[in-house]
């Protein structure tokens, strides 16, 4: 059996959400790119261009791209050949998250007991862990740092079967029109359709990894996909919420095979520091 | 942003008064920061009649919390958080004398009404614009609160911190006029 020491995987977790948080990723900076070209109304097409500068700045690697740092969202795909060694797996993605935080000067956001007492936790652990049991070697780790003002805005409803396609593209773009300003648009909206209640939550999580131009492999969700940008677009919401033309700068669905009486449908939402990165040990 | 307007912060409700709802201004002088905590510790202390660190007398609070600075810097990256979560605090602070407010988002109908019968505006920010904005700050230093961390309530001199005007002291709001004018859905 392969092995891996936990303290490779706190090494590479730590890497990652310094990566994360400094630099954005190719996908998000093509779009942004494209929206800027695209963009009718002047004063978001300069928050278009403004956005694009930060992003130039922060890969100086002095001030990360937001100072909402995130809450340290991982996916693990652990190899089931595969066997931590030296330490706990949770333990070792936390330290990691703790180190970035620290040595990366990016702020720790987390409060710990979240209702009477909200106190800081000073490190921005606990990290948010997902982990796969998958077939074969490979450790696979995404870091995905989630800033709070587009989480807030994002929303979930188990919808009826009879609602059809016609009822979730209502649901989704109801939670953009709400969600208004709020998120930081340009967005990126992800999408999850199916599995249950817990489970169409994190399809839409894990939606917003997917580049933001790609379409699903599905092409009636692919099509869907297309549809609700165009009519996101339409509500005109626009760049920081000031009016404009591209107010979404993709929409991913995943799906899932569900109950027969369900529909469950989750709109998770990002803000243009849409930041992801990965790994693999 | 050829058409900016400087503004120095604190000011009174005179200077507010001239601004309109899309104006770009580049704000200099000294702001504070508070965002959820601060505000509920800011809040409480009043109702207990004890005097705040902060002045609130023309005031221009900024909902920030920044990433801590590296060494050498007077800041980390800053910028705004949504403001409707520091609304149930805000009718308050702009009896005090508040007479700017720093965000992102809608703010409530209270809160609007407020700032008309007080002579307040609400400016705007762009989120996730935070390495540029840090780069407007000269210097800060933590007032009070320091335990909260990042929520701490904090004096920060800015200069030319570029900012649009969300809402003015007559209620005209950039939100309303901006989607109105590009969405094609008739709302």
């Amino acid at each position: 059996m392969r092995q891996v020491p936990a303290e490779q995987v706190t090494e590479t977790v730590e890497r990652l959400f310094i990566e994360a948080n400094y630099h954005l990723p190719p996908d998000m900076v093509s779009v942004l790119e494209k929206g800027e070209r695209e963009e009718q109304n002047p004063v978001a097409k300069s928050v278009f261009r403004t956005i694009l500068e930060n992003r130039r700045v922060a890969s100086e690697g002095k001030f990360p791209l937001c100072q909402d740092c995130g809450m340290a969202v991982v996916f693990l795909d652990m190899g089931q050949e595969t066997a931590v060694t030296g330490g706990n797996l949770e333990n070792a993605v936390n330290e990691g998250v703790r180190r970035a935080y620290d040595k990366g000067y990016l702020r720790k956001s987390i409060v710990g007991e979240p209702l009477f007492e909200r106190k800081n936790t000073g490190d921005n652990t606990p990290a948010i862990l997902h982990v796969r049991v998958v077939p074969g070697e490979r450790v696979a780790i995404t870091v995905a740092p989630k800033g709070a003002g587009s989480e807030n805005m994002s929303a979930l409803a188990m919808l009826s079967p009879a609602a059809g396609p016609e009822g979730v593209e209502r649901f989704v773009i109801e939670t953009v029109r709400k969600a208004g300003p709020n998120p930081c648009p340009p967005i990126v909206v992800g999408v999850g359709v199916g599995s249950d209640f817990e489970g169409v939550a994190e399809l839409a999580k894990r939606a917003l990894l997917r580049p933001a131009e790609s379409s699903s492999s599905h092409p009636r969700y692919a099509a869907l996909e297309a549809e609700l940008l165009r009519k996101i677009n339409d509500l005109g919401i626009g760049a920081a919420g000031y009016g404009g033309t591209v107010t979404a700068l993709g929409v991913n669905i995943e799906w899932a095979p569900t109950h027969i009486a369900c529909m469950p449908v989750a709109v998770n939402l990002c803000c243009h520091a849409n930041r992801h990165c990965s790994a693999e040990i | 942003m050829e058409k900016c307007r400087r503004l120095n912060a604190p000011f009174l409700e005179k200077e507010a008064s001239n601004l309109r709802a899309g104006d770009e201004i580049l704000l200099s002088g000294v702001i504070y920061t508070a965002r959820d905590a601060a505000h509920k510790r800011m809040s409480e202390a009043l109702a207990r009649n004890e005097k705040l660190k902060v002045d609130l007398s023309g005031a221009v609070i900024f909902y920030a919390g920044p990433a801590p600075a590296r060494p050498g810097e007077p800041m980390g990256s800053i910028g705004p958080t949504t403001s409707y979560r520091m609304d149930p605090y805000t009718l308050l602070l702009l009896e005090l004398g508040v007479k700017g407010m720093i965000g992102k988002g809608e703010r409530s109908e209270d809160v609007v009404s407020s700032m008309k019968k007080n002579g307040a505006v609400y400016l705007g920010a762009t989120g996730g614009i935070a390495a540029l904005l840090a780069r407007t700050i000269v210097a800060s230093r933590v007032l009070d609160y320091e335990d909260l961390g990042p929520e701490a309530l904090r004096e920060l001199e800015v200069r030319d911190m570029p900012l649009v005007v969300l809402i003015d002291s007559l209620g005209n709001s950039m939100y309303r006029e901006g989607p109105a004018k590009y969405g094609k859905n008739g709302k």
